[in-house]
Formats: structure tokens, C-alpha cells, sequence
């Protein structure tokens, strides 16, 4: 491991700017509110991925040696748009189009060309898409990496496992999936609603290299992403809080999408701006 | 290939399935590097060793999982990749229909979905693998071009257009070994044109897929009752070639509809859809499996017989039809 401190330091920052930026969004996006929990869970994931792992070329958006990033757990745009915006693949402004009438940035876009390169949110599916395009980097022979970002109540889905199986399978030590381990999903704690058991042994049972680290540490983030394999598929389990950095979102099922008060708003953005 | 009288022969006793994977593929494969064919463990049963042991690198089973097969076909056409994706018609079109839905129809993605043993082709292993309901479910996704082959020949040159265009499509694939030949040797597929294979004045009997023989089979059989029919292949469910269905509309006194699928969904509501935005239109009726699961499983016919899809069936229901008048 040999990531310089300053580059750490810059993720942090980024990470705060993107966490600033998801605060504007959620304005924007009215009383209708936004997925709090699950952005604020995957910003430093993010943060890592858009500013150090992936290889992209802002001016050449559709490069087909950029590396792919597909989200499947799309109830994050929070964090995701931020970190185009970060990236220089949408403009910082234009995240504050966020879900109004006509703008590109809706719950569950598609639009390769600003780097969103699948329509996620319907769970499970983004896996599939993931290998096809993982077995086809291979067959064209390109050195890109292919990167799956999921939930974990996303796991409950099944046909995730058929995914799994033949990507251990095809030995695609080009792809990776990223666990967003918030242990919530929508009506509660992953163990009361369908328990996922040991993960990593799963992941390993299932051929996959798998790498355990905290979601919210830029250091052992980046050290999970350059652990890679070079026979088989890679798996991240990062744990995470839902909502984290928000001290009244954090870790409360409730927050999956709701709006804030101009109160709520207030105190998420001390918290943030004041956070170490 | 050249087509010609002999292997148009010899692709009618091979059957749909044999003459689609085995004969077609491996050609186009020859000529067109960037392509891709996916099976969910059915390469034997679909006689796609030929092409898996000619071209392993662009072959890919993924085992008994319709949706990641459907998934991964999405990923590889994502990258500019021509994937061809099949399974039983009862599988891809069901199992997999989100995949289809949000990869294929939504992005309009070059995948083509062969979907095998359509209708009740799959007799005896009773409902569980019957697809009655397959050309409803994809004629609802916006962007699927719907192709139902009446013979071999046309699944042959099906395929190879299939190939020509980036359109997502679903072929539905009937018909075991030994099927009827519509057309011969001289036939040009055209996938935008009804196919209209004989000219009457009373009754238009538009069918689809196996249906096809039977439909001209009922018109013999109504010609000597006295009742004229134009039988007319409606391979392409959509598009639908609007121009020659109007044309139909206008010159018979009734339109029947035939086909080895669910009566709700298919050819016939194609048809009735187009047919209710017209003024003058002449009544439908429509043959096909009834909304019910209620039939006694045996062989392909038997069941047909249940549906009123062979030819002494539906002539019989059109000689009705005639009688009230």
C-alpha cells in the first residue's frame, strides 16, 4: 500500500464537496424528497472510485478502454452525481437540476455519455450487464476493469447469484463488485428482514477474491481496490452506516428517502461543514 | 447459402430450430466476426454444437439461468457486440422479461431473443413449458421487432436478417422436425410485407407460424363449401405491415385470426388494434389457444384440436361464421 497522504487528504476533500453537493440536491429535489441513506452511505466509495480507481476520459466520455462503473444500487445518485460533477463529467451546477422538470439527473437515468452507464434501481440486474461487458473487454482484449456497485439488501434478489456463479465461472479477474454493507434496506435491519449471513464466506464459497474493509475509510478503501486477483473475480464488502455523517439519518431505516425540514437542512450542514 | 429446391427440402425435414442454429448461424458467423450466440443449457437440444464447436470463443452457456444469459447478451450488445440469445420461448420470454424490458426494449440493444418450442410444440410436458402467452408479453415492450417464421425457409432468411439490422427482436420458433414448406426455393424474405399466399373474396385468414399450413389447408376446405379465402402469413406481429392489413380490411367480409398462442395478446390483437381505428371495418374472430390452461396434455394436434387451430377446426368455425349471415 502506497497511497501518498496527500492524496488522501484530497479524497476527504472531495468527499466533503460531493457530501455538500448531494445537501443542494436534496433542496432541489423538493418536498418529495431523495435517497438520503443510501447516498450518504456509498460518498466515500464514490469518492474513491471517481477520484482515484476509475480510469475515464472526460473528453472522450465513450472511450471504450474507460473503465466501467455500473451502479445497480441506483438509490444513490446523492452521491453519484456529485462525483460526475467531481469526475468533470456534468458541471457542478448542473446537479442542481436534480429531478426537476427536464433535467438529464433523474432518480434512474441512463446516459453513458456523463458517465451513467446503466439505468439501475430495479435491484439485482446490473450484475449480468456487468459480465457481458466484462467477457467482452476480454475477448477485445482491453486492459479495463469492470465495476459493480450493489446494495446489501440488494443481495436478497436471486438471480445476483446466477451472476456470481458464472463470473467466478468465466474467471473474470477484470470485474468487481462493491458491497454498500449498510446492513438496512427499506423496512429495517437486513438481519430482521432477510438475514445474508457470513458474506464474505459467500463471496468465497462463490470463487470470488473478497476484501473486507470500512466504507467509510479513504485508506483502506483504496487499499481494498488495488487488492486485486489475477485469476478471478474481485468482491469489496465495505461497511457502512445508512445515512452516514448526518447524525439524525444515520443507521434509521426511515431515511432510505424522505425530505428535509429547512431545520434538517441546517444541522446536516454544520455537521458536515464542521466535521473533521 | 443459395437456397435451392433441395435444401429447402432437407431444412423442412430438419426442422425450424436445426435449420436456424445449426444451418444459418455457422454461415453468418463466418461473415460477421462481431457476433455472439447465447444458450441457458440448451445448446444440444437447440443444435448449437455445430456452432459452439466452430466458433468456442464467441459461444457462451451460461448454465440454467435465463435471466443472467438475457443480462450478459444485454452487456455484450452494450459494446457493439450482435448477440443472438435463446432458450425455450416459455423461459426467455417470461423468466426473463425484466432483463428485456430495461436493457433490451429500453436501450434498444442489438440483441436477438430465439425463443424454441413456441406454441405448444412442447406437447406433452404440459403447461410448464408451453409459451401461449410469449408474443403478448414482448409485443407490450416498445422497440421489439416480433417475428413468428411459418417454415423453414423463412426461420433461415429470418435469421440472416436478424443479423443484417442493430433492431432488438424476438423470433418465436416453432415447429419439431418434418414442418410444412410454405415457401420454395424462389421465396425473398421480406420482413416489412404480409405475406399473402392466396386470393379470395369472402374471408381473410391471417395466421402466424405452423398455423400458416393449416390456414391454407382450411381454405381448400372452405373453397368447396363454397367460401372463397385469402390466406395471408403474417410472419412479422410487429411492425405490423398496416398498408396490406387495410387492403384486407376492405375487400373481404370477414377477418379471422389464427395462431398457436393465447388469444389475448397476440396476432389476433394486433390485428383488432389496427382494426378498431377503422370506420368500415369487417367483424374479427379470433382462433386461438382460449384464455385457459384447462386442456388435456397428448400430442401437438390434440392440443391444436382443443385450441381450434387445425384446419378442419377453423374451417369449421368460419363456415359457421358464414351460416349466420
Amino acid at each position: 500500500m502506497n497511497t501518498s497522504i496527500t492524496e488522501i487528504s484530497e479524497l476527504k476533500a472531495m468527499t466533503r464537496r460531493m457530501k455538500l453537493g448531494a445537501l443542494e440536491m436534496i433542496k432541489a429535489a423538493g418536498p418529495k424528497g431523495a435517497h438520503i441513506g443510501g447516498g450518504f452511505s456509498c460518498m466515500e466509495i464514490m469518492a474513491v472510485l471517481y477520484g482515484s480507481v476509475l480510469k475515464l476520459f472526460p473528453d472522450k466520455p465513450l472511450a471504450p478502454e474507460r473503465d466501467r462503473l455500473l451502479i445497480s444500487k441506483n438509490h444513490c445518485t446523492l452521491a453519484h452525481f456529485p462525483a460526475l460533477a467531481e469526475a468533470g463529467l456534468i458541471s457542478r451546477d448542473e446537479i442542481c437540476s436534480y429531478c426537476t422538470d427536464g433535467s438529464r439527473l433523474i432518480g434512474y437515468p441512463y446516459a453513458p455519455e456523463i458517465g451513467v452507464e446503466y439505468s439501475g434501481g430495479s435491484l439485482g440486474m446490473a450484475i449480468s450487464v456487468g459480465i457481458g461487458q466484462a467477457l467482452s473487454a476480454r475477448k477485445r482484449g482491453l486492459t479495463n476493469h469492470i465495476y459493480v456497485l450493489m446494495g446489501d439488501g440488494e443481495l436478497n434478489e436471486g438471480s445476483i447469484w446466477e451472476g456470481l456463479m458464472s463470473a467466478a465461472h468465466f474467471r473474470l479477474s477484470n470485474f468487481t463488485v462493491i458491497i454498500d454493507r449498510n446492513r438496512l434496506c427499506y423496512d429495517g435491519t437486513t438481519n430482521e428482514i432477510m438475514s445474508l449471513g457470513d458474506l464474505s464466506a459467500k463471496f468465497e464459497a462463490f470463487g470470488f477474491n473478497t476484501v473486507n474493509c470500512d466504507g467509510h475509510d479513504i485508506e483502506a478503501l483504496l487499499g481494498a481496490f488495488s487488492d486485486k486477483a489475477a485469476d478471478r473475480p474481485n468482491a469489496i464488502i465495505a461497511e457502512t452506516v445508512k445515512g452516514h455523517s448526518i447524525s439524525f439519518a444515520e443507521n434509521r431505516p426511515e431515511w432510505h428517502q424522505k425530505a428535509m425540514t429547512d431545520e434538517q437542512y441546517e444541522q446536516a450542514l454544520k455537521e458536515i461543514t464542521e466535521a473533521e | 447459402m443459395k437456397i435451392t429446391k433441395g435444401t429447402v427440402r432437407s431444412w423442412s425435414r430438419l426442422g425450424q430450430r436445426a435449420t436456424f442454429f445449426a444451418g444459418a448461424l455457422p454461415e453468418i458467423a463466418a461473415e460477421k466476426e462481431d457476433m455472439y450466440v447465447l444458450t441457458a443449457d440448451l445448446a444440444q437440444l437447440s443444435n448449437l454444437n455445430k456452432f459452439a464447436s466452430l466458433y468456442p470463443e464467441r459461444f457462451i452457456n451460461t448454465g440454467i439461468a435465463e435471466q443472467n444469459m438475457v443480462g450478459i447478451a444485454s452487456g455484450l450488445a452494450m459494446e457493439g457486440s450482435c448477440v443472438f440469445a435463446t432458450t425455450y420461448a416459455s423461459f426467455i420470454a417470461v423468466r426473463s422479461l425484466e432483463h428485456v424490458r430495461q436493457h433490451i426494449s429500453h436501450l434498444k440493444l442489438n440483441v436477438k431473443l430465439i425463443g424454441t418450442a413456441a406454441g405448444v410444440v412442447a406437447a406433452r410436458s404440459g403447461v410448464a413449458h408451453w409459451a401461449t402467452e410469449d408474443v403478448a408479453f414482448m409485443r407490450s415492450l416498445p422497440n421489439m421487432r416480433i417475428i413468428c417464421p411459418s417454415d423453414c425457409n423463412q426461420a433461415y432468411q429470418a435469421a440472416y436478417y436478424a443479423a443484417s439490422t442493430d433492431e432488438p427482436m424476438y423470433i418465436r420458433l416453432v415447429g419439431t422436425p418434418n414442418c410444412p414448406m410454405i415457401y420454395d426455393e424462389n421465396y425473398v424474405f421480406d420482413p416489412d410485407r404480409i405475406s399473402i399466399l392466396r386470393e379470395g373474396s369472402d374471408a381473410a385468414l391471417l395466421a402466424s407460424g405452423l398455423i400458416v399450413h393449416e390456414a391454407l389447408e382450411a381454405a381448400e376446405l372452405l373453397e368447396q363449401k363454397g367460401i372463397s379465402c385469402t390466406v395471408a402469413d403474417v410472419h412479422t406481429i410487429k411492425p405490423l405491415d398496416t398498408e396490406t392489413l387495410g387492403r384486407l380490411m376492405s375487400s373481404h367480409k370477414l377477418i379471422a385470426t389464427a395462431e398457436e398462442h393465447n388469444i389475448i395478446g397476440g396476432l389476433g390483437s394486433a390485428v383488432a388494434e389496427f382494426k378498431a381505428g377503422l370506420d368500415n371495418a369487417p367483424r374479427q374472430i379470433f382462433i386461438g389457444m382460449n384464455d385457459s390452461f384447462d386442456v388435456s396434455a397428448g400430442s401437438q394436434r390434440y392440443i391444436w384440436e382443443q385450441f381450434g387451430i387445425t384446419s378442419n377446426k377453423i374451417a369449421e368455425r368460419i363456415e359457421k361464421e358464414f351460416d349466420k349471415r
